[in-house]
């Protein structure tokens, strides 16, 4: 029987990758894996095997297999997962978290949103009237940098892939923002306050990481955020895809080139651009002054301030009509 | 052959073999964005699915 082969040992593939024009046994899939990693990390320096490591745990796959890859490759590294209170979904990602640390014997910290700060990121978007999203990221980032400096972590690290960086530099272009796409490099450097952060999965694509979860028996959570359900990030995806079928290798030039070519062009704007940064008056972590002259609060401690203690909101109440649509049918099939 | 798929998450039966790009094609999915798993194992693109197979195709767009 004739099948497609590895094309590196010649054995039989498991999958297909076009933009490298090229057929993967599961052995090999794993190495491209680990060496598009190493690249990375040594490209952008990214960590070093001294560094004491956060990994931003979701319980999604980019996040378990950066996690993963990193303690292959000999790294440091501990993980911290964020309860979100978004319903099932939350639940279901925290349970994968748990169990991924556990089967390793990891060190993993867990931070319920509702419990230590008594608000959840429903009823965040609902009270603040913004897209989840919104609350979900600044909530995060800030757990994510207070944990990292209160525990003597060198670095944090997320799982943000190839495909999760060319959407939002899709996105930026598309506006021309020249501060968001100056800020957009694969390595934020320790300042002010803030811990250093890095993507290792930055030359590897969506595709590729929910194969090594599959190909290392990594249990993950396959559904997409239901609160993130039609925003513009996932349309950029899915146009970015329609483009990589037609034109295998497109992202990764898109989003590769553009760190390689435009970033040092836009690296002087980088130093010229960043506001003075001072202490929050309320928990201490860096934020800009206000033009006011009020005392400077930072946007985690105004929005705690303004949802903490609100009664929980259901999922559905926060989506649009089709997301909602969409998300109670998945109830009802029992998802 | 029975097909299981998410979002939503259901199944659909297609009769008849074929390979792995040739249903992604006749079910409007992108090869970009799923991979197609046969009894726990992947298939690649050229993989030829059998009638008696159960099939999962799994989007890789997933997870906050």
């Amino acid at each position: 029987m004739n099948y497609s082969k590895c094309r590196v040992c010649g054995e039989r593939a498991i999958i297909d990758l076009p933009r490298h024009n090229a057929n993967f046994c599961g052995e090999h899939l794993l190495q491209l894996c680990r060496r598009q990693v190493e690249k990375a990390i040594h490209d952008h320096d990214m960590l070093s095997k001294d560094d004491k490591i956060l990994v931003a745990v979701s319980g999604g796959k980019d996040s378990l297999a950066v996690w993963d890859i990193l303690l292959e490759l000999g790294y440091r590294a501990d993980g911290l997962y964020i309860g979100l209170g978004i319903g099932e979904y939350s639940d279901v990602s925290g349970d994968y978290t748990r169990e991924f640390a556990e089967e390793r014997g990891l060190t993993l910290t867990t931070i319920d949103l509702r419990d230590e700060y008594d608000y959840d990121v429903p009823t965040a978007a609902k009270v603040t009237k913004r897209v989840p999203c919104s609350a979900c990221g600044l909530s995060k980032r800030h757990l994510f940098d207070k944990a990292a400096l209160d525990g003597g972590y060198d670095v944090v690290v997320t799982g943000h892939n190839l495909d999760d960086e060319a959407a939002v530099l899709f996105g930026n272009a598309l506006r021309w923002d020249v501060e968001y796409l100056a800020r957009q490099y694969p390595v934020l450097p320790a300042r002010d306050g803030f811990p250093k952060k890095v993507k290792p999965l930055m030359r590897l694509t969506e595709r590729e990481m929910a194969a090594w979860c599959i190909v290392r028996g990594i249990d993950y959570q396959v559904e997409e955020c239901p609160m993130a359900l039609g925003n513009k990030h996932l349309a950029y995806k899915d146009a970015l895809n329609s483009i990589e079928r037609e034109s295998p290798g497109s992202k990764s030039a898109f989003y590769l080139e553009f760190v390689d070519k435009m970033s040092p062009i836009l690296a002087e704007h980088r130093r010229t651009t960043g506001r003075e940064l001072v202490a929050c008056t309320s928990c201490g972590a860096p934020t800009t002054e206000p033009d006011s002259g009020d005392a400077p609060v930072c946007a985690f401690c105004r929005l705690h301030d303004r949802v903490s203690g609100v009664e929980a909101v259901p999922v559905e109440m926060v989506l649009n009509k089709k997301a909602r649509k969409a998300y109670l049918a998945a109830q009802a099939a029992g998802e | 052959m029975i097909v299981k798929l998410r979002q939503p998450k259901r199944e659909v039966t297609v009769d008849g073999n074929r390979t792995v790009n040739q249903l992604l094609d006749e079910l409007d999915m992108n090869r970009e964005s799923f991979l197609v798993i046969r009894n726990g194992t992947l298939v690649p693109g050229d993989g030829r699915l059998d009638d008696d197979d159960t099939i999962e195709i799994r989007p890789v767009i997933s997870g906050g």
